[in-house]
């Protein structure tokens, strides 16, 4: 069972705290998007071996979306970060090529 | 109107080897706001008496505290009767700014668990690690299967705020995590 | 005969005997007996029957590896299956039975399997019963059942009266083993001021260094242990724990606990077990390590045990296990048990050591207190079958089909060399490797299990890191490496004689023949032989973890502990390849089974999921309430008079909403606060029509998707003022649509000015719903109620009767009807008013089956029943309710796709049978024809069916291909016994079409 810091209250807590959202950095298609932008964000998930970015919510603490950076193989997890974001951003990125140097970058 | 208003338990006890009750009636109003604003800060002040708290911390003042939610949330708490004119008030003076008020008084339970073995109590119930809490500081997290808001008023006690729907399943919790002879020596 | 010994035994009281029964006989014990050790000391050897065979079995070891002493104990609501002698700690009056006989232990009749000697051998079933294949279930099955098996399941009546719970806890170091490598790392760790636990499965600290005669600092390990106990004990950060198996490693140090507390003293008022859900920043494994059996004929004949168990049942118990003994051994450590029996005044006929020679210090010493040993020897046999007898020796490399010497003994004690016990190291992902000098596999410190951080989180000290001296050195080693820390005080010396290596020997003797292995024992348990995984191999099955499967090799509630290594070696032998190679199957927790019970921990009876109870529950309890779950609230489906029927309450409930005045507990409606400037735009994005141009002070009704489109709740929105609305959701979607909402806030559109607060709890919400209803408010006084002052789908704030209220003008049952919301702690009251102020109006609740036949009757859908997820608002002629002016709104994007806008859609009917009768839930329109799958072609389904009282007959809803536009054909569905139902499209709406009821 994972444990995971949630950037706005500050509190490590273990899984059953959160619910799990999917893959992050999702880019909405809505109305007038082509058939394969839509299926895109609807449908086709990365799934990687490796580095993961995904979208927890503190659910049974603060309430607060956050993102997590996480290895999918080893379960480590890289950073977690506020949700108001469209990418990864720059220090975490720097954070997980540290960590990572092979890893080939986002997207 | 005392007399056709209740409490979600009212008069729910059970003593093991911590004491456990329902707090009865309890004023509680949801503010959501911007909490750096200094407009607000002097606002909650004067109509409470208390500092704007910090991250996962009580500020209190008599019979009202303000109990830091998340960023962008504080529940203050006030007498019951006092709720719906403070939640008034505190919407005039906030008027114009993005702020909103909401009495929940209503929508929840509050239970006390009294007696130096609090934390050992709701260590059963809750993924937290209790030694990292002191008085004046407030967790949210789970209850075995529920919600709970974990308000550390005092070295021998805690308040947990649950929804009110649940407040027998909250009650049925606690009395059995402090059964008589269940004593888990943890922290005590 | 095994036997207790006048003196010694340094665990047991021997002022306080312990009386219990076996399989109904008296028996005494000792306190600090397990009852294992009991069993032996009233000469107990045979103690169970084995799986398939039905052999006799013995006592074999002294621990949680113990395959063979599985006991039944307690009785009726307490009684428990499977549990071990070896781990069970005796008290007055426990009851244990032993399991898998019949009709008896002693007179086995179906211990006949074991005379047939190709019965029974790997993949017999599979092999055996493929065919007839109706024979399976009928004859081979039941048979095999009886025949095969462990303990009896307990009654299905039985409800276990103990208490069981769970705890969370947290630490920096926890030590998962109390012996002196376990003492001392809890001792090195504390030392640095970090908060450390320490566990120990057993009821006693030390392990098994006193009874080895392990020497620390030049005094017997039982000095240093009590010293080091006691300081522990002193230390406010240190938090020690026995009778608590580490049961399982997990992700990121998340560790399970079994502690069993009232196990062993069953009177007490606490819990009987507690799983402890500990969060470790690190973990130090110290859980010694398990003695291998030998593979020889007979291996499994009762007498036969552990060299290691027999000499812990005479030190720790003063218990014999015979009085004759020949040790049987292939390394140096068995000698301890030669000359502690010896000792003890017991006979040792000979020492049996597989190696050429045996000049260690032990094997000298067994020589010079005049013990005979024979090397380069190994067991051809075992002689005697409840009870052993006697022992044939060969020469080790023979075939075995000459024995050169017999002993008579009632027991042997065998020695294999030591397997550590690496289970916990090995559950979240740590790797092993085989250790050449000792023979074993031992955790390899550069592949350990990681955690969040992506660093290491196990340590191996110990005998369960391979090191078998120098004990306390490799503990505070573990914790210097562990913590990064040099500055602790260094740990005392352990000291042990110098042992010579072992010499691996997986069959005895290695040449052996079929007949001697087709009797070598590596399961005991699951009854597998060494020939069984020898048939495997040349089967072809190279994978260990399809020989296991295959074999049931380590697949019994042992998991293996003693099997697996010696089985390993089989398996690598007859593959022609090194043990390595072949690798281990997967460790997997628990360590040893722990109850149903701890799992469970509080989650049982009144509190075994949260129960949601409306503000008005106990007056709906108190008044006949007939209650149904919806989510996790327990709302009334029905209120029952005396006498009646749930249908005819219901009948009753439908008509007098239709005819007088009822009340309808509609507290459970979801009610969200979207509040801010921004609030009309995102509800605009929500809902699927449009909610900015409300007006304050009216209701709307509205539909939501997801992004698919698909229809995902329902319900009114109120505008309360010019940035702020409450939107009402379904019963069962508020948590849901709430969550959405702070989704998309949240994490797209971040930067809309918009709060919501979650109400749904604050208000008793009750529906007043009649063509009395007005007549009934207006009674109350307070508010204007009128036509006027308050019109259809308008909403306004106010009193009534005093109460401070908010009331809706909106109806899901097509009768006049009032929403009035009330503070939760005034619901009760207001309902009550109510009830008092109507009665001569005839006023009545209604539960939620009455709900759903008033809106049935008007064709009004229901989330949940016209929609499973794949319904879009078209789908159910709501058309209405989308706006075609909004460019956007979630789920647009999603209808626009070809499979929503295609024409063969399912849409919504009514549907009335031909004769009036009600149709079935989910019943199927037949069409023409059978599809590609030979399957009969279906054209519609019953969504919503009911009897309708106000119709007097049964009405319906249902999905039809092009339903809307094939009215008044008639449909056949396809009901139970393939009954064949005519029915009739018709309108959904049943009941005032125009709604001029709700509209007065």
């Amino acid at each position: 069972m994972l444990l995971l810091t949630c950037p706005y209250c500050g509190v490590t807590a273990e899984e059953t705290e959160f619910s799990a959202g999917g893959e992050a950095h999702l880019t909405r298609h809505g109305p007038g998007s082509s058939d394969h932008d839509y299926e895109a964000y609807m449908f086709n998930r990365k799934n990687p071996r490796g580095v993961h970015f995904e979208r927890w919510r503190h659910a049974y603490g603060c309430g607060k979306w956050f993102l997590a950076a996480r290895d999918t193989m080893t379960l480590e997890v890289l950073a977690t970060y506020p949700a108001q974001t469209s990418e990864p951003p720059a220090e975490v990125i720097a954070k997980i090529k540290l960590k990572r140097p092979d890893w080939e970058g986002y997207p | 109107m005392s007399e056709i208003m209740r409490s979600a338990l009212p008069g729910a006890e059970f003593t093991g080897f911590v004491q456990v009750s329902e707090a009865g009636l309890q004023g509680m109003i949801t503010l959501r706001a911007d909490l750096a604003a200094p407009q607000l800060a002097t606002a909650l002040k004067s109509a409470t008496g208390c500092a704007m708290p910090k991250t996962r911390k009580i500020t209190r003042d008599g019979a009202h505290s303000l109990v830091w939610m998340s960023p962008d949330e504080l529940m203050i708490l006030c007498p019951h009767a006092e709720a719906p004119a403070l939640t008034d008030r505190l919407s005039r003076e906030m008027a114009g700014a993005f702020v909103t008020l909401a009495n929940v008084s209503d929508a929840r339970a509050m239970f006390r668990v009294t007696g130096a073995m609090w934390r050992d109590a709701l260590a059963k119930l809750c993924p937290v690690d209790f030694a990292s809490l002191q008085t004046g500081d407030i967790r949210r997290t789970r209850a075995a299967q529920v919600a709970a808001a974990i308000l550390v008023t005092d070295a021998q006690e805690a308040q947990i705020i649950c929804f009110r729907s649940v407040a027998g399943y909250m009650f049925d919790l606690l009395s059995i995590a402090a059964a008589p002879g269940a004593e888990p020596a943890l922290y005590v | 005969m095994s036997h207790r010994l006048p003196n010694g035994g340094r665990l047991i009281r021997r002022g306080k005997p312990q009386s219990f029964t076996f399989n109904g006989k008296r028996m005494t014990g000792y306190a600090g007996d397990t009852l294992a050790a009991s069993l032996l000391a009233n000469g107990q050897t045979l103690v169970g029957r084995s799986f398939k065979y039905h052999r006799p079995r013995g006592i074999v070891a002294s621990g949680v590896e113990e395959p063979n002493a599985l006991v039944g104990l307690g009785r009726g609501d307490r009684y428990e299956p499977n549990q071990r002698a070896t781990t069970t700690e005796v008290f007055d009056g426990l009851v244990a039975e032993s399991q898998n006989h019949w009709p008896s232990l002693d007179l086995d009749l179906l211990s006949v399997n074991n005379l047939l000697p190709q019965f029974l051998t790997a993949g017999f079933y599979y092999k055996t019963f493929l065919q007839p294949r109706a024979f399976w279930k009928h004859v081979y099955e039941p048979i095999i059942r009886r025949s095969a098996g462990l303990g009896k399941a307990p009654d299905d009546k039985a409800r276990d009266p103990d208490r069981y719970e769970q705890i969370y806890a947290f630490c920096d170091v926890l030590i998962i083993g109390g012996g002196i490598a376990g003492l001392q790392a809890a001792l090195s760790a504390a030392q640095s001021g970090a908060r450390v636990a320490l566990w120990e499965q057993t009821a006693h600290w030390g392990g098994r260094a006193p009874v080895d005669g392990v020497q620390i600092d030049g005094k017997p390990a039982q000095n240093w242990i009590k010293t080091t106990v006691e300081a522990l004990e002193k230390m406010n950060n240190v938090h020690l724990r026995l009778r608590m198996m580490g049961a399982g490693v997990h992700d990121h140090g998340y560790v399970l606990g079994y502690e069993r507390i009232t196990d062993h003293a069953p009177a007490t008022q606490a819990p009987r077990h507690r799983l402890w859900r500990m969060r470790a920043g690190h973990i130090i494994t110290a859980t010694g390590a398990i003695e291998r059996p030998l593979s020889f004929a007979g291996n499994d004949v009762p007498g036969v045990m552990l060299a290691a168990a027999m000499r812990d049942y005479l030190v720790n118990y003063a218990v014999a296990a015979g009085n004759s003994v020949v040790v049987v051994t292939n390394n140096d450590d068995a000698y301890r048990t030669a000359i502690a029996l010896r000792k003890a005044g017991l006979g040792v006929p000979a020492v049996i050591d597989a190696r050429a020679e045996a000049n260690g210090a032990l094997p000298q010493e067994a020589r010079a207190l005049g013990l005979r040993v024979l090397t380069g020897r190994g067991v051809r046999k075992v002689k005697g079958g409840k009870r052993v007898k006697g022992v044939e020796i060969c020469r080790i490399d023979s075939a075995g089909t000459a024995h050169s010497e017999v002993f008579d003994c009632d027991a042997i004690a065998m020695s294999g060399g030591w397997s550590p016990v690496v289970h916990l190291w090995s559950h979240c992902g740590g790797k092993l490797t085989w250790d050449t000098n000792g023979h074993f596999f031992r955790p390899d410190p550069n592949r350990p299990p990681t955690g969040a951080d992506g660093a290491g989180f196990v340590t191996v000290c110990g005998a369960a890191n391979g090191v078998m001296s120098a004990v306390l050195a490799d503990a505070h080693a573990a914790v210097v490496t562990a913590l990064g820390r040099q500055d602790l005080p260094m740990p005392a010396q352990d000291q042990l004689p110098e042992e010579d290596p072992l010499e691996p020997v997986w069959i005895m003797p290695r040449r052996a023949e079929y007949p001697l292995r087709a009797k070598m024992w590596l399961d005991y348990q699951n009854d597998v032989k060494v020939s069984d995984v020898q048939l495997a191999a040349r089967e072809g099955y190279q994978s260990v973890e399809h020989t296991k499967r295959y074999t049931t090799l380590g697949m019994a509630t042992d998991q293996g502990k003693l099997s697996n290594i010696n089985g390993l070696a089989v398996l690598s032998d007859a593959l022609g390849q090194p043990i390595p190679a072949t690798g281990t199957t997967t460790f997997r927790p628990p360590y040893t089974p722990i109850s149903l019970g701890a799992i469970a921990g509080e989650a049982r009876g009144a509190v075994f999921q949260p129960l949601r109870r409306s503000p008005l529950h106990d007056w709906h309890a108190a008044n006949g309430a007939d209650w149904e779950p919806v989510g996790q609230w327990r709302r009334p489906f029905t209120y029952k008079r005396p006498g009646e029927s749930r249908d005819q309450a219901v009948n009753r409930e439908v008509r007098n909403a239709r005819e007088a005045v009822s009340l309808l507990d509609a507290s459970t409606l979801g009610k969200i606060l979207v509040s801010g400037p921004d609030a009309g735009r995102f509800l605009d994005m929500l809902y699927t029509n449009m909610m900015s141009t409300l007006k304050p002070g009216k209701c709307r009704y509205g539909l939501m998707c997801n992004e698919n489109g698909f229809l995902m709740d329902d319900g009114v929105v109120a505008r309360i003022d010019e940035q702020s609305f409450l939107v009402h959701t379904t019963s069962g979607g508020a948590d849901h649509v709430h969550g959405w909402m702070e989704d998309w806030l949240q994490c797209e559109w971040w930067d809309w000015k918009v709060h919501t607060v979650n109400l749904t709890e604050q208000f008793a919400q009750i529906a007043v719903v009649g063509p009395k209803a007005r007549l009934l408010l207006e009674r109350l006084g307070g508010m204007d109620v009128s036509a006027d002052a308050l019109p259809f789908m308008d909403w306004r704030a106010g009193q009534l009767g005093g109460f401070d209220v908010r009331a809706f003008r909106i109806s899901f049952s097509g009768e006049l009807s009032y929403e009035i919301a009330v503070p939760a702690s005034q619901g009760a009251a207001l309902w009550e008013r109510l009830m008092t102020a109507g009665a001569d109006l005839g006023i009545m609740p209604y539960g939620t089956e009455a709900l759903h036949i008033l809106r049935a009757e008007k064709g009004f859908i229901m989330i949940g029943d016209e929609t499973d997820g794949t319904v879009i608002p078209q789908d159910l002629g709501l058309n209405w309710a989308i706006s075609k002016k909004k460019t956007d709104f979630l789920g647009k994007r999603g209808m626009e796709r070809e499979a929503m806008v295609n024409p063969d859609r399912w849409k919504l009917v009514g549907l009335e049978t031909l004769d009036g009768s009600v149709l079935p839930h989910g019943a199927l329109a037949l069409g023409k024809g059978k599809n590609a799958n030979g399957q009969a072609v279906t054209e519609g389904r019953v969504t919503s069916t009911y009897f309708s009282a106000t119709l007097g007959r049964g009405i319906a809803m249902g999905l039809v291909a092009q339903g809307p536009e094939r009215m008044g054909e008639e449909l056949i569905f396809a009901g139970p016994q393939d009954k064949r139902i005519k029915t009739r499209i018709v309108d959904p709406v049943l009941y005032d079409k125009e709604g001029a009821r709700q509209n007065v």
